[in-house]
């Protein structure tokens, strides 16, 4: 572990305030995530967990506290976000959609054609470059955003429960794919999800958020070895009992805010 | 074995069912057009409908073709086009840029839509007079006064395009550090394209209406003019080939917006 943390958040809070109504999102949230490691935040729905991951993609400002992320090199950007599903545009086809923050940023075209193509072929879409999202399924409309986030190769990813709105079984094959891509370039990730399984077979470091004020109460470590199979998440008794453990602290939250 | 080739037997009948169904519909079109021009021809011919009031279509045929030798009807056609042409243009243009300009910057959106809301009400030919009194009465007021016309749908429309897009795909362009120009032609336009596109189809339909009545009011030449001028010397089978024209058009620029719709928007 290095002596810089990858991403540091120091006290953040976010407080939503609408006519004389105010609601904490996130309060006091303090995190350090190092380099190369894959985290998963979980909590129940309206926990303020999209809206950390926004602060943290600047599409949001936080109402105070800070958060850093520590730079390699300055041409790199600091962060890319995969969206939940409807996060590619509809009107570039797949190539451009995945060539769009390369584009965005400038760089020579031969290289935006070289990068795109080699994430295309990770993906297994080289065959739809040039096709419409419309034509597309649900898991290759999120291959394809995964693609775009890796090609632009930022500090970290930010992940929005990318693959919340996939069927089981594509989900599982999506969760691999993203894998080997992720032990390939070794990025810093940081992953939602309401998935107490996804959490446990992608992650290296699992957090617990609760809702209204969301905050962070518990932090489980996953050290199961990789590369991982998804039969080890379900045979072994360890990661049994921290499925149990995370869902018994995460059914005490989601019956709280269903009152 | 033998079920299943019953199946497909009965499946394949159901096909040739609807195949037929389909081609009867298809017919029908086609055949609700002729049956009009039809008992128009009997009506005018047997003398139950006024011939000079209603001159059967084939004598409106053969005044088409000899207005078309003449030369007479190529030069009403070309002047009538170019100023829908023009005008359509300097309407369409201005308004998609105001349009984009309104949806994306909320403060211009805000300043500029009273006035839009004011002023759209207002037909184009009820101001013909003012434009004819700035403009002259040569080709300028005509062209504005279609231009005119033409604004206020294509900008109205393209401000719901923008505002419609989902905010999703903002989210996506500011996430991946588009530039304020990028994202004008990158995420606004392409984004608003397809409402857009509808307001364009409207402001056509709206250039032809206006086009006909300005040439009436305030032209010597023209589709417009034509139609008018005839009615006026009581010749009638020169204003129906007016009319017919005008109708043609209509259809073929509406085609033509259709085929550019599937052009400019294949990723609908």
């Amino acid at each position: 572990m290095g002596a810089n943390p990858k991403i540091s958040i120091r006290e953040l809070t976010k407080v939503f305030y609408k006519k004389q109504n105010s609601v904490t999102a996130l309060e006091n949230i303090s995190l350090d995530i190092e380099e190369g490691e894959f985290v998963c935040l979980v909590g129940p729905s309206g926990c303020g967990k999209t809206t950390l991951l926004r602060i943290l993609a600047g599409l949001e400002n936080q109402s105070s506290g800070d958060f850093k992320i520590e730079r390699s090199t300055i041409e790199r950007p600091n962060q890319s976000m995969v969206f939940q599903e409807r996060g590619i545009l509809p009107w570039l086809t797949v190539e451009e959609n995945v060539a769009f923050g390369l584009k965005m940023r400038h760089l020579p075209k031969s290289y935006v054609k070289e990068r795109t193509t080699y994430f295309l072929n990770k993906v297994g879409l080289a065959k739809f470059a040039n096709m419409y999202p419309k034509e597309l399924s649900g898991g290759m409309k999120q291959r394809v955003s995964i693609a775009r986030a890796f090609a632009n190769d930022p500090e970290i990813l930010l992940m929005d429960e990318p693959f919340g709105a996939l069927d089981e079984q594509n989900r599982y094959i999506l969760q691999e794919e993203l894998l080997s891509i992720w032990s390939e370039t070794k990025k810093t990730v940081l992953f939602i999800t309401h998935s107490i399984d996804e959490a446990l077979y992608l992650s290296d470091r699992v957090l617990l958020m609760s809702a209204q004020p969301g905050k962070i109460m518990e932090e489980i470590k996953v050290d199961l070895p990789r590369p991982r199979k998804l039969e080890d998440i379900r045979s072994n008794p360890e990661m049994a009992s921290k499925f149990i453990d995370i869902w018994g602290h995460l059914q005490v939250e989601v019956q709280g805010s269903r009152l | 074995m033998k079920d299943i080739k019953k199946s497909i037997e009965t499946e394949k009948q159901e096909w040739r069912k609807q195949q037929t169904q389909q081609r009867l519909k298809t017919s029908l079109t086609i055949v609700s057009p002729i049956c009009l021009l039809l008992i128009w021809q009997c009506l005018s011919q047997s003398g139950l409908i006024d011939a000079r009031f209603f001159p059967p279509p084939t004598a409106i045929i053969t005044t088409f073709i000899e207005m078309l030798k003449s030369g007479e009807l190529y030069y009403h056609i070309t002047i009538s086009l170019s100023r829908i042409i023009g005008g359509f243009l300097l309407g369409v243009i201005p308004g998609i840029i105001l349009g984009l300009c309104m949806g994306l910057y909320a403060p211009i959106r805000h300043f500029i839509s009273p006035i839009i809301m004011a002023l759209m009400p207002i037909p184009t030919l009820a101001l013909l007079p003012i434009i004819l009194i700035i403009f002259g009465i040569g080709e300028g007021s005509k062209v504005v006064t279609i231009a005119g016309s033409v604004f206020f749908p294509v900008v109205i429309n393209t401000v719901a395009g923008v505002i419609s897009i989902d905010s999703i795909y903002l989210d996506v362009a500011k996430n991946y550090g588009a530039s304020r120009k990028e994202f004008f032609l990158k995420i606004a336009l392409p984004g608003s394209l397809p409402v857009m596109l509808e307001g364009i189809q409207m402001g056509q339909a709206i250039a032809l209406l206006t086009i006909v009545a300005a040439e009436m009011m305030g032209a010597r030449s023209g589709i417009g003019y034509l139609i008018w001028t005839s009615y006026s010397a009581f010749l009638l089978k020169e204003m129906f080939v007016g009319l017919i024209l005008i109708s043609f058009f209509g259809y073929i620029f509406s085609l033509f917006l259709r085929w550019m719709q599937r052009k400019l928007i294949p990723w609908r």
